[in-house]
């Protein structure tokens, strides 16, 4: 098991657990949720922020806020 | 019989901003909730020969849990059923390609006890990209009515307006069971408040809306209020059985193949943020963007001041004489044409601009420079007002309105015009002639010309340092994160583009074009009038004074102007601001022309040839003025425009807030009278700070 900031560029992975401390609600309702498929379509060229894909959204978001998600590479 | 009130709700780049053209046109209005920088959507609609709507179109969400301070006052029109949005009928503007994030968004609104129209938008593409609905059955599962749309094409909108006719028929119990979240919790509440709505009573455990009737908490031993920690937990675990709900429906009514569609954005994002060829396509981007202002903005821009001057003009020389025409030709016509001189800007950088969000590029822009704007406080977005504002800082401190996060866009507006407006490149001219020789650095680079350009890093560099500075002081309203949506492609829609650019000029010239006219009319008398003993008999004394020395009618009028305006209240004002001014090596002269140019930086050059009594030669040949100024002593002997005092006006122009335009609009776009206060004393004190050192140093 892993943290999504550390998946590389077409890495895939399940969502495990999310930290729901530190994770905006946001996050979640844009479908961020466990059991979800998240992949890396892109990462910014300074390393930050990434690009994902989770449930048919697709999203940018921080490094710091991707370390809060933990995923099973697939 | 009062007019049926719609609110429009939809997630962002779903098009629910084309709905709302295509309904209402031009009956739209757009304001400011008090307080904040937030956008105020209205307009109207007939949805029959006989009924006339007002529409509420509410900034995209994609939840009724706001995540800012901003979204929370435009979301209580749903909320408060005091507040006059409080709608009717809610419209719910979904997309068919991502419907499922969509309905979340929907349950929410319906379990609030609206009726609720759920708009399927871009329902013309669902052939190509492979998406098939069951319209009947979805209705039945959410307990809605659902209209396909296309705000592109101008399909369905009919059919919309007379479904929304009907919405009394509708059914306003709620979809989903909050019980399922939590049985035992959820049933306490429900005990607690047996009359409410369950979902607002849950919402109001979370936030902190004012609802109807919810007074506190009745004392019950059962009740233990949650930790912050445990709503939270609580949400998660709402949004996480709602998709399920949803999930378990779509599963039934709704299918897609992904595949076509996410071919298309892997094509043009591989290029448009690629670390390298995304970062040359945004550079030229900037470069239309700043080439369009600059370039194309001036031949309107003249034009515009040509007729005003013109007018100005025909009016003192047809209206009688007197004080109401001098105040109409002379203080509200020129500052009417200073209002709208901007408007060529305003609309060609919002014609831009709009283009670039409805495409959906500008969130591969804020994808590519976030990582370098972060440590500034600034979104990447912000990179467009700060070079926009080496152009003008008016159009551009507008243009931070498509900034979300509210505390980035406060931080951009305020910092936006440390950049190198045009406006200051005439004094930067002048000065840079009189004290830099014309010698080359390296022998081929020329010193005049490098110091201009360290004038530009100047201006960005106090711009990102005031940021630093600014973000860590100015508080969030609450955390925020950055989340954002990476929307598909799409060509932009003109009609949206067209009303988009015709409401910021209207916004621009309602809003902040009153408060620079009044200020231009108010600096326009001080600099025009003064004391009757000597102001009042300007022209008597200067007769005499000048009665030996046969000059010529132009030079007479020369002279009389410069003592008009160094006995007027604005040159009264200066001189009696000159102590605070010599320490940066201003004498008088000077220190009434910085305080004139409050006007706009430009006119500093040509209220000191107005001093120096050269006003009319300084117009045909700026040399002579260049020459007056080299040749200006001071009582020790040497000369009033030395390196010191050169370098000190160079940094006071570059930092000091010193137009009135950007005030006024600051004003509208902040929405507040503090920041805009904040902003001119803080620049202004960088600026005498600065000329202070500079000058104490270098003499």
């Amino acid at each position: 098991m892993t943290t999504l900031n550390v998946l590389k560029k077409s890495q895939k992975g399940t969502i495990i657990e999310i930290n729901s401390d530190n994770v905006p609600l946001k996050l979640i309702e844009m479908g961020c949720l466990p059991g979800n498929v998240v992949e890396v379509l892109q990462i910014a060229p300074l390393a930050d922020p990434i690009y994902i894909k989770v449930n048919d959204s697709f999203l940018s978001i921080r490094k710091d806020l991707a370390k809060q998600i933990q995923v099973e590479l697939i | 019989m009062k007019p049926l009130k719609i609110a429009l709700i939809g997630n962002p780049n779903v098009g629910k901003t084309s709905v709302f053209n295509a309904l209402t046109g031009l009956n739209q209005h757009v304001g400011n909730y008090p307080g904040v920088t937030v956008e105020r959507k209205t307009g109207t609609a007939h949805l029959s020969k006989d009924v006339k709507a007002s529409i509420i179109d509410l900034p995209g969400v994609y939840s009724v849990n706001p995540s800012s301070k901003d979204e929370e006052i435009a979301l209580n029109a749903i909320f408060d059923k005091t507040n006059k949005d409080y709608p009717d009928v809610v419209v719910i503007v979904a997309e068919v390609e991502n419907l499922k994030r969509n309905l979340l968004l929907f349950t929410q609104v319906k379990d609030l006890g609206f009726p609720v129209v759920l708009a399927l938008n871009m329902a013309d593409q669902m052939q190509k990209k492979g998406i098939s609905v069951d319209v009947p059955a979805l209705e039945k599962a959410l307990q809605t009515k659902i209209v396909l749309i296309s705000a592109r094409k101008n399909q369905g909108i009919e059919e919309l307006k007379q479904v929304v006719l009907n919405y009394s028929y509708y059914p306003t119990r709620p979809v989903f069971d909050l019980k399922s979240i939590d049985k035992e919790y959820f049933s306490l509440l429900e005990n607690l408040y047996p009359k409410q709505n369950p979902y607002k009573v849950w919402l109001s455990q979370t936030n902190v809306y004012p609802f109807e009737n919810i007074g506190n908490v009745v004392s019950s031993n059962a009740f233990v209020q949650k930790s912050d920690s445990e709503i939270k937990k609580l949400q998660h675990r709402e949004t996480i059985k709602r998709y399920q709900f949803i999930n378990d429906i779509l599963k039934e009514t709704y299918s897609i193949d992904t595949s076509k569609a996410t071919d298309i954005r892997m094509r043009f994002d591989r290029i448009l943020t690629h670390k390298f060829w995304g970062y040359i396509i945004f550079f030229f981007v900037l470069l239309l963007i700043y080439g369009s202002i600059f370039e194309l903005a001036a031949f309107p821009m003249d034009l515009v001041d040509g007729f005003f001057a013109d007018l100005s003009a025909w009016t003192s020389a047809t209206l009688p004489e007197g004080k109401l025409t001098e105040l109409i030709a002379d203080g509200i016509l020129p500052g009417l044409g200073g209002v709208l001189m901007f408007v060529p800007q305003i609309a060609i950088l919002f014609f831009i601009i709009s283009i670039l969000e409805e495409t959906g590029y500008m969130s591969r822009v804020v994808f590519l420079m976030d990582r370098i704007m972060k440590p500034f406080g600034l979104s990447g977005k912000s990179v467009v007002p700060l070079v926009s504002g080496t152009a003008c800082a008016i159009p551009a401190i507008m243009s931070a309105r498509n900034i979300e996060n509210p505390k980035e866009r406060l931080i951009t507006m305020l910092v936006t015009p440390f950049t190198t407006c045009s406006a200051r490149i005439p004094v930067y001219i002048i000065i840079i002639s009189l004290i830099i020789p014309k010698t080359y650095i390296l022998g081929f680079i020329p010193l005049q010309a490098f110091v201009m350009t360290m004038m530009y890093v100047i201006g960005f560099l106090s711009a990102l340092i005031a940021g630093m500075i600014l973000s860590s002081i100015i508080k969030a309203d609450r955390k925020s994160f950055f989340v954002i949506e990476m929307p598909t492609y799409k060509a932009p829609i003109l009609k949206n583009v067209f009303l988009n650019m015709y409401e910021k000029v209207v916004s621009y010239i309602m809003g902040a074009g009153k408060i620079i006219l009044a200020l231009s009319v108010i600096l326009w008398f001080l600099g025009s009038h003064g004391p009757s003993s000597t102001f009042g008999n300007a022209e008597e004394i200067i007769t005499e004074k000048h009665i030996t020395d046969h000059l010529t009618e132009d030079e007479l009028a020369d002279e009389l102007a410069g003592y008009q305006l160094e006995n007027s209240y604005i040159g009264i004002i200066g001189k009696g601001i000159e102590p605070v001014f010599r320490p940066l090596g201003y004498d008088w002269k000077i220190s009434i022309a910085v305080l004139t140019s409050f006007a706009a930086r430009e006119v500093f050059v040509g209220n000191l040839a107005t001093l120096y009594n050269l006003g009319s030669e300084a117009e045909e040949d700026e040399a002579k003025i260049i020459d007056r100024m080299a040749n200006e002593k001071r009582e020790d002997g040497t000369a009033v425009y030395g390196f010191a005092t050169g370098i000190s006006l160079l940094l006071f122009y570059a930092f000091a807030m010193q137009c009135l335009s950007t005030v006024g609009v600051t004003k509208k776009e902040t929405n507040s009278w503090k920041w805009t206060m904040i902003q001119m004393v803080f620049m202004t004190g960088v600026a005498y700070i600065a000329a202070l050192i500079a000058y104490q140093l270098l003499k």
